[in-house]
C-alpha cells in the first residue's frame, strides 16, 4: 500500500509485522497499557561478578532481546567485549535492540549477523560498514529504525521486549546504584538507557568504577539491576565526546547559522520563556552562539534547552540565558560536567523526552527546534537515514519526535559536493513533511505553504531571501545535474517507523 | 593533437577532480574512483570524453579521482591535464575553452 | 570613469584561483565585488590550472548582482597575455592588474584588452580595468594611473608589498599607510573612480578590522578588499548609514521630487537651496540603506 507520505509499504511485512501505515503526525488522546518486566527477587547481596562469559551464559539465551545503549559513542568497549562472548557461546536467533549502533560496534554485529547470532535488529540508526552489509541484503530480516521516542514508546507497550540489558557505566555500587557523571569513562546523562533498566526482565551493569554503597545520586537504581560486572575498563573517555564541539569556522555554515538565528529571532516564538533543541554539529554551536546575542541583545531568556547537549548549552544556563536543561545525553565532557554540578541541569529519561504515547513528553513543550537533513524533499521530508546512494548511512535520533516542535528548523546546504540536499523526493522519508517548518539554506530559505503565519512573519527579512522550496531544488539541480535513479532490488532490507509506531518508509536492497 | 607525456590536473580535495591523462589507442578508457559513481559516474566520464574529443584527442588513457566536483570543474581539469600532456600549456586552445 | 551610475563597491572578496569549492560558493555571501586571483594565490605550477578553472567557472555558475574581477598575473609575467586573453572570452567585468606603476601599464592593459575583445568577438570596450598599486612608485604616480583610461574603475591598495618596499611593515595604528592612503584615494575621487582599501588578515582580531574598516570608511574610500566571507558582514555594518542620514537623505530625495514636480531647477529644502554635493551624498545614503536592508519597500526605515 501507500502511506500518506506516498511511499509504498510491502504489504506482505506490513501483514506479517502488523503494522499500519503512517497517516499522520497526530498522535490524538488514545488509551494506552504499558508493560511490566520480571523480577527476579533477591536481597541482592550477590550481585558483582567478574566474568562477563559467566553471566551470559546465565541469562542469555537463543532467541532472545538483548539490549545496549549508546552514551559512549565511538569509545564504547562494554558492547564488543559481551557480544564476543554471545558469539563464542553459540548463542543463535537474538534480537539486538540497542538505543543506537556507533562505528566501534560495526564489525563486531557483522560478525554475529553471519554466526546467526543475530537475526533481529532494531535500532535509532547504523552508519559505515554496517550500513553497507545490512544494504546489501546482509540481514535477512528487516532491520526496524525507531526514534528515541519511539523507542521508548516500544518499550513501554511490549514491542520490544528485552529479556537482558547489558548496561556499560561510569560508576556502580555493589547493588547496581550508578549514574553517568563520575568515573573516567563519563558520559552524563543515561537517559536512553534509563528505558532498558526500568524495563528489561534482566539487568546487567558493567563498569570499571565499584563504589562504596550506597552509591549516590543513582540514575539506575538498584531496585532494577540484576547483576553488576567489574572490567578493566568501560570506554576510551578521548572518543566519547561526539567531536564535533568545535565552533566552525566554515562560511558557508555560518551564513546558514546566522540565517538560522535571524528566523527564530523574528518568529512569533522568539519571546521571554521560549524553549529550543538545538543539537550537535559546527552549524549548531554556531546557532547556539547567535541565538546567546540575540538573547541578550533582546532581553529574552528561554525556559528550557532540551535534547541532546553540548557545553555551549550548558554556558547559557551558567550565564542565567536559559533557566533549565532537560538533558536526555550530553555530547561532550563540557556538557558532562555541568549536569553533575548545575541543579539547573535535569536528566531525563527517553520517555520523559520525547515518547508520544505519554502523559505529556518535554518535546511537547517545545517552541524551537533546529535539525539537519541528507535530503528534504519539496514535500519537505526529511531523510536523516539513506544517502544519495540508497546505502543507509544515519540515525533517526530525536528527529522524528523533535520536530513536532512549534518552529521546527530544518538547516542544510543547498548541495554538498555534487549532491544536491533538495531534492524532488527523498530517498527514505524519516520526518513527514507535515512536521518541518522553515528550510535554511546558504541561498535564503523556504517555509512550509502550510505556515501562512511564518510566511507573513518572515517574508520581509533583510537579507533572507524567501524561495519556493520548488525553486531551491531547481537552483540545486541546476548546480550539479540530474543525477542516474537509483536502483534498488525487490528485497526490504529496513523499516522506518513513524514515532506513534506506524511504517513511514521501507529500504530497500541496493542493486550494484 | 598528440601526447607527449603523462600529465596530472586537479587535487584531491573536496569538490575538485583529479586527471592524470597518459596515452592511449583505444579511444578513451577512463578509469573513475568517485563516491558518487552511481549518480554521476556517466555524466563525469561524459564531460571527460566530450572534452578531450573538442581538444582533438580521441585516443587516451584517463584516471579521475573524483571528490564531488562539479561539470564546469571537470571540464576545466580535464583541459588542463590535456594541455600540459601535449605540451601547450602557452598556446591555451581557445576554441575548446 | 567607465561609469556614470555610481555602484556599491564596499567589499572586494578575493578568492583563490585554484580552489574549485571557493569558487564555486562565491557568490553566496553577498560581496558587492568578487575577486578571482589568478596572482599570488595560486602557485607558479597551478597557474595554466587556475585560469582554466576560473574560466570554466565564471561560464557556468551563477553569481548573481555581484561585480565579478580577476586579478591577472603581471605584465611581466609569461602568464599575462594568456590571463587577459581567457578572462576576457569568459565576460570578467573587471581586470586587476596587480604592481602598476605608471599610466602606460595600464594603456598596455587596455590595448591587451581591446585585442582579446576584438580576438574573441567581445564588445570593445565592454571590459572594466582596475590598477593595484603596491609600491612606492605606484603610489607616487598614482593620479595619472587612475586617470589612465575611461576603462579605469578604481584603485585599489595593496599594502603588504608596499611596507616592504617602503622597508617597514604593517602596524596596527595604520601610520605607515597613511600618505599612500590619502594619494590612493584622491587620485580616484579626482578622476571619478573608486578606492579599495587593503586587506586585514588577521581573521582573530576582530577589533582590529572593525577599527581600520571604520578609520578608512571615515576617509572616504568606497569599500575594502577581504580576505574572508566572514569580513563582509562587518565592513556592511560600518558602512550602513544611521536613521538619522537616512532620514536626512529621504527629505532631501523628497526635496527634488517636489522640484521636479513644480518643474523648479532650483532644489529647496527648508527655505534652503540644497547643493549638488548634499543630493549625490543622499543618494548614496539611500543606496547605502537599501543595500544594508534598512528600507522596507516604501522606502521607510525600519526599526531595528
Amino acid at each position: 500500500m501507500k502511506n500518506s507520505v506516498n511511499r509504498e509499504i510491502p504489504d506482505d511485512l506490513m501483514k506479517k509485522y502488523d503494522y499500519e501505515g503512517f497517516k499522520t503526525t497526530e498522535i490524538g488522546n488514545p488509551e494506552i497499557q504499558r508493560v511490566a518486566p520480571k523480577v527476579h527477587v533477591s536481597t541482592g547481596d550477590n550481585k558483582v561478578v567478574d566474568s562477563i562469559k559467566d553471566v551470559v551464559k546465565e541469562t542469555v539465551k537463543d532467541g532472545m532481546t538483548i539490549s545496549f545503549h549508546h552514551h559512549f559513542r565511538n569509545g564504547d568497549f562494554v558492547f564488543n567485549e559481551v557480544m564476543r562472548e554471545v558469539i563464542d557461546l553459540g548463542i543463535k536467533d537474538l534480537t539486538l535492540a540497542p538505543s543506537s549502533l556507533t562505528g566501534v560496534m560495526n564489525d563486531m554485529v557483522i560478525e554475529a549477523i553471519k554466526a546467526g547470532t543475530i537475526t533481529n535488529i532494531t535500532s535509532s540508526g547504523m552508519r559505515g560498514s554496517l550500513g553497507d552489509f545490512v544494504s546489501h541484503g546482509g540481514l535477512k530480516k528487516p532491520v526496524i529504525f525507531r526514534s528515541h521516542g519511539n523507542r521508548a514508546r516500544a518499550i513501554e507497550h511490549g514491542d520490544i521486549k528485552i529479556d537482558v540489558a547489558f548496561l556499560g557505566v561510569p560508576n556502580a555500587d555493589k547493588l547496581g546504584n550508578a549514574n553517568g557523571m563520575e568515573g573516567d569513562a563519563v558520559f552524563g546523562s543515561l537517559g536512553y538507557a534509563l528505558m532498558d533498566a526500568q524495563y528489561a526482565d534482566k539487568v546487567v551493569l558493567l563498569t570499571d568504577n565499584i563504589k562504596s554503597y550506597p552509591n549516590t545520586p543513582a540514575s539506575i537504581k538498584q531496585t532494577q539491576v540484576d547483576y553488576v560486572v567489574k572490567v578493566d575498563k568501560v570506554g576510551d573517555p578521548d572518543k566519547i565526546g561526539s567531536g564535533a564541539t568545535r565552533f566552525t569556522k566554515d562560511p558557508k555554515e555560518l551564513k546558514i547559522a546566522s540565517t538560522v538565528n535571524d528566523v527564530i529571532v523574528n518568529s512569533p516564538y522568539f519571546k521571554d520563556g521560549f524553549s529550543f533543541q538545538t543539537g550537535s554539529g559546527g552549524a549548531a554551536l554556531a546557532v547556539t552562539r547567535y541565538l546567546r546575542q540575540a538573547m541578550i541583545d533582546n532581553k529574552i531568556k528561554a525556559s528550557f534547552a532540551l535534547g541532546g547537549i553540548t557545553k555551549p548549552t550548558t554556558d547559557l544556563l551558567k550565564e542565567g540565558l536559559i533557566d533549565r536543561i532537560m538533558d536526555v545525553q550530553d555530547f561532550d565532557k563540557g556538557a558532562a560536567e555541568s549536569m553533575h554540578t548545575n541543579p539547573k541541569q535535569q536528566e531525563i529519561d527517553a520517555s520523559w523526552y520525547a515518547d508520544p504515547d505519554n502523559k505529556g513528553a518535554m518535546v511537547d513543550q517545545l517552541d524551537v527546534v533546529i535539525l539537519s537533513a541528507l535530503e528534504i524533499d519539496t514535500k519537505f521530508n526529511v531523510n536523516v537515514m539513506s544517502g544519495s546512494d540508497g546505502v543507509i548511512r544515519g540515525a533517526i535520533g530525536g528527529h522524528q519526535d523533535a520536530a513536532t516542535g512549534k518552529l521546527t528548523i530544518i538547516s542544510a546546504p543547498l548541495v554538498r559536493g555534487r549532491i544536491a540536499t533538495i531534492v524532488p523526493d527523498v530517498t527514505t522519508v524519516v520526518t513527514p513533511g507535515d512536521s518541518v517548518d522553515v528550510l535554511v539554506t546558504e541561498y535564503g530559505i523556504a517555509i512550509n505553504p502550510k505556515r501562512q503565519d511564518l510566511v507573513k512573519a518572515l517574508s520581509s527579512l533583510p537579507g533572507v531571501p524567501v524561495y519556493h522550496i520548488e525553486d531551491l531544488q531547481k537552483m540545486a539541480e541546476a548546480k550539479v545535474g540530474k543525477p542516474k535513479p537509483l536502483e534498488f532490488t525487490d528485497r526490504t532490507v529496513a523499516l522506518i517507523e513513524y514515532r506513534d509506531g506506524s511504517l513511514i518508509d521501507a529500504i530497500r536492497e541496493v542493486k550494484d | 593533437m598528440d601526447i607527449k607525456s603523462t600529465a596530472i590536473a586537479g587535487t584531491l580535495e573536496s569538490s575538485d577532480i583529479q586527471i592524470t591523462i597518459s596515452k592511449g589507442s583505444n579511444g578513451v578508457e577512463i578509469e573513475l574512483d568517485s563516491d558518487v559513481k552511481k549518480q554521476f559516474g556517466d555524466q563525469i566520464e561524459k564531460v571527460i570524453t566530450e572534452t578531450l574529443n573538442q581538444f582533438g584527442l580521441t585516443d587516451a588513457k584517463i584516471k579521475a579521482v573524483d571528490k564531488g566536483a562539479l561539470d564546469c570543474v571537470v571540464k576545466a581539469r580535464t583541459l588542463a591535464a590535456a594541455q600540459r600532456a601535449t605540451d601547450t600549456v602557452d598556446q591555451p586552445a581557445w576554441e575548446v575553452l | 570613469m567607465a561609469e556614470t551610475e555610481e555602484r556599491l563597491r564596499r567589499t572586494m572578496m578575493f578568492v583563490p584561483g585554484n580552489n574549485p569549492a571557493m569558487v564555486k560558493d562565491a557568490g553566496i555571501y553577498g560581496a558587492d565585488s568578487i575577486m578571482f586571483d589568478l596572482e599570488d594565490a595560486v602557485s607558479m605550477t597551478e597557474k595554466d590550472a587556475a585560469r582554466v578553472l576560473v574560466y570554466e567557472s565564471l561560464k557556468t555558475q551563477d553569481y548573481g548582482d555581484a561585480e565579478l574581477v580577476v586579478r591577472v598575473n603581471g605584465q611581466d609575467t609569461e602568464y599575462y597575455h594568456n590571463d587577459v586573453i581567457a578572462m576576457v572570452k569568459a565576460g570578467i567585468d573587471v581586470i586587476r592588474l596587480p604592481k602598476v606603476e605608471s599610466a602606460d601599464m595600464i594603456k598596455t592593459l587596455v590595448k591587451d584588452v581591446e585585442a582579446a575583445e576584438k580576438q574573441v568577438g567581445r564588445e570593445v570596450g565592454s571590459t572594466h580595468v582596475m590598477a593595484a598599486i603596491e609600491s612606492a612608485k605606484g603610489v607616487l604616480n598614482v593620479a595619472e594611473i587612475a586617470a589612465a583610461s575611461n576603462r579605469m574603475i578604481g584603485v585599489a591598495l595593496s599594502a603588504e608589498d608596499y611596507t616592504t618596499d617602503m622597508k617597514t611593515h604593517r602596524y596596527p595604528d595604520g601610520a605607515e599607510l597613511e600618505f599612500s592612503r590619502n594619494m590612493v584615494l584622491h587620485a580616484a575621487r579626482a578622476a571619478g573612480i573608486a578606492a579599495f582599501d587593503t586587506v586585514f588578515t588577521n581573521m582573530d582580531d576582530t577589533d582590529g578590522f572593525y577599527r581600520e574598516t571604520r578609520y578608512i570608511h571615515q576617509l572616504g574610500f568606497d569599500g575594502k578588499s577581504l580576505v574572508n566571507p566572514r569580513q563582509i558582514a562587518m565592513v556592511n555594518d560600518v558602512y550602513q548609514p544611521t536613521e538619522k542620514e537616512i532620514e536626512n537623505a529621504k527629505n532631501v530625495i523628497n526635496a527634488i521630487e517636489e522640484a521636479k514636480v513644480k518643474g523648479s531647477g532650483v532644489i529647496s529644502m527648508n527655505g534652503q537651496m540644497v547643493d549638488r554635493p548634499v543630493v549625490l551624498r543622499a543618494q548614496r545614503v539611500m543606496m547605502l540603506a537599501k543595500a544594508s536592508n534598512l528600507l522596507d519597500e516604501e522606502g521607510n526605515y525600519i526599526e531595528k
